[in-house]
């Protein structure tokens, strides 16, 4: 059995910044645990000697030349999606609360 | 008029070719039967006439001067909504990236573009790709246009049930685990995943990018082809993009053949947990190609067992990593807490209201398997079992030149029968996930329709890496063996859908 709880949940959920609800916590909590028993099978498939894949057709040394080139966005572009900017920069709120 | 939208993309180009079509009558062909389906379909999460026709326009210009650009030049094609696009809307399915518009095109919407293809709208889809019947959209599932109560795949249900309602002929889809192959299971038509690395994922909004591969999406394996030339190729946008000289697939197509093909026939999938009927229809296709000279070879691939599980650590974990660029700080939602706050309650403000259930279950599931103290037993033991589902595949193509099994273990399901279930749903991915975690391409065609319900069956092969070309030939034959024996294509067995409601 998985050792998920509530706790464990809200926790992932500050790492992840998503606000859950406590009805979001308390539901996934039960689903996670359900989830995490079955792919918990992974541990007993394999064994110290067997090499890890992190990519399915490895390819090294991707480099290119350090020039740029004429399809980089533009200032403009890269803000103009953006929720709020200064015309140059990408603005949000405080950075840190009044505790920090 | 109308007739047009029943040709193959083959077929549309010969029309243009010999001048009896033009792309701006092809083109409005398709969006007329858009506006008289897509309301009970939503296979659409924008079209926009004006742009596509201008495109079309400029299209018959170029070939009036004798200067059209690839075969394809004018036909139209509907794209996923994971492909970024600078005249379209570009949402991924998600709330978080309602109506942003990309300042840059994906690369094979380049590619398209740059052959002449005609945009004709972006196509629906589980959120972020997140689903296996599109009903994780935060714009309303797609329904099947055989019936219009059941999923339609997920999760490119959009694109292949637009080439299943002939609302476009051509469209491009996205497989991480099988939202391509999937959807052209459930809907009677193709769907093809390149080898990873052979199509470009520049521009592709990124699920898992280990997985994570373009494709397209068709009613006939030639048109797959055809769109598949077009869009394969080395992209310096994407360090993960194969330098690679394709052969043409058009080509293996046309030259198919089967005769001496080394066909596997892979026992983990096949009976328990297969619906009948898809069994039935995969034991007919295998024993027609026995009869044309293929070669029917038993494999096991024991490491399936664990693939579906490995796939659910793996995806999660990179989906965590790639979703962490919705932050409200550079494009897409931004939601402020009631009162204000800093900017990291702003961010999980706006990814509690922008994000759907299944991508926060995806994400806080990636989150734990990356932690500390899981990482080892759950992201690295799923990452050790990807090398054995490798190790099996390369043993079983030393054996055999292609790989068969069914695409999925049932037809289409009913609207909201799974929703409450998710394993249940990721279960039926065991097909599909296996080719994603060994990069190794995988075609999936109509093999027929199940006696239970009368649904479509797909069939799917899959070949190694970079031998996309043998898929194309025993695809292409197969297809040809069937339509031969049932003296139609399967999608002409369709029901009508009721045109003009609204």
């Amino acid at each position: 059995m998985s050792d998920i709880s509530e706790e464990s949940v809200r926790h992932l959920a500050g790492l992840a910044r998503i606000a859950l609800t406590d009805a979001e916590v308390t539901a996934l909590t039960a689903e996670l645990s359900q989830i995490v028993d079955v792919v918990a099978q992974v541990t007993s498939a394999v064994d110290a000697d067997t090499p890890a894949t992190s990519h399915p057709i490895p390819l090294s040394n991707v480099y290119r030349e350090d020039v740029v080139t004429d399809d980089v966005l533009t200032p403009e572009q890269a803000l103009a999606s953006a929720p709020e900017h200064d015309g140059s920069r990408f603005k949000v709120s405080a950075i840190l609360g009044e505790e920090q | 008029m109308s007739e047009l939208i029943h040709h193959t993309a083959a077929e549309l180009a010969t029309a243009l070719a010999d001048g009896s079509a033009s792309s701006v009558e092809i083109t409005q062909a398709h969006l007329d039967r858009i506006a008289a389906v897509d309301t009970d379909v939503h296979a659409f999460l924008h079209v926009n006439a004006e742009v596509s026709l201008a495109a079309a326009a400029a299209s018959d210009k170029r070939r009036a001067a004798g200067a059209a650009l690839n075969a394809l030049d004018g036909i139209p094609v509907a794209i996923k909504d994971v492909l970024v696009t600078t005249d379209m809307p570009s949402t991924a399915g998600s709330k978080i990236l309602e109506g942003w518009v990309s300042p840059y095109d994906a690369t094979p919407v380049t590619k398209l573009r740059e052959a002449g293809l005609v945009p004709l709208g972006k196509t629906n889809m589980d959120e972020f790709a997140m689903g296996s019947s599109t009903e994780h959209s935060a714009y309303g599932p797609t329904r099947n246009p055989w019936d219009l109560d059941r999923i339609p795949g997920g999760s490119g249900g959009g694109s292949a049930a637009a080439v299943a309602a002939f609302e476009a002929p051509l469209a491009l889809g996205s497989d991480t685990g099988g939202s391509i192959r999937q959807p052209a299971h459930v809907t009677g038509t193709v769907g093809i995943k390149p080898t990873y690395g052979g199509v470009s994922r520049y521009g592709a909004i990124a699920l898992a990018s280990s997985l994570d591969q373009i494709g397209p999406v068709t009613r006939n394996v030639l048109d797959a082809a055809m769109l598949h030339d077009i869009i394969a190729g080395h992209d310096r946008h994407d360090s993960t993009s194969l330098k690679h000289e394709w052969p043409s697939m058009a080509e293996a197509v046309r030259n198919a053949n089967v005769k001496g093909l080394r066909i596997g026939v892979v026992s983990q999938l096949d009976g328990e947990g297969f619906q009948p009927g898809v069994l039935a229809r995969f034991h007919e296709a295998i024993a027609l190609l026995e009869a044309n000279g293929a070669e029917i070879v038993e494999l096991s691939l024991p490491s399936l067992e664990h693939a579906v599980a490995a796939y659910y650590l793996i995806l999660p974990a990179e989906a965590s990593s790639n979703l962490a660029k919705f932050d409200s700080v550079r494009f897409g939602l931004r939601v402020t807490p009631e009162g204000g706050g800093t900017v990291e309650q702003v961010m999980s403000a706006t990814r509690e209201a922008g994000f759907g259930a299944e991508v926060k279950r995806r994400i806080i599931l990636g989150t734990y398997a990356l932690s500390a103290g899981y990482y080892d037993a759950y992201y690295g033991s799923a990452q050790k079992v990807r090398t054995l589902v490798q190790r099996d595949f390369a043993a079983g193509f030393e054996k055999v030149d292609v790989i068969a099994s069914p695409t999925a273990p049932t037809t289409a399901w009913k609207l909201g029968e799974q929703l409450d279930d998710p394993l249940e749903m990721w279960r039926g991915d065991l097909a599909t996930i296996p080719a994603n975690l060994a990069g190794i391409p995988g075609i999936s065609l109509p093999a027929g329709l199940a006696d239970e319900d009368g649904l479509p069956v797909g069939i799917q092969f899959l070949a190694p890496a970079r031998e996309d070309a043998r898929l194309y030939n025993v695809g292409g034959a197969l297809e040809q063996l069937l339509v031969d024996k049932w003296g139609h294509t399967l999608l002409s067995q369709a029901p009508a859908l009721k045109v003009g409601a609204r």
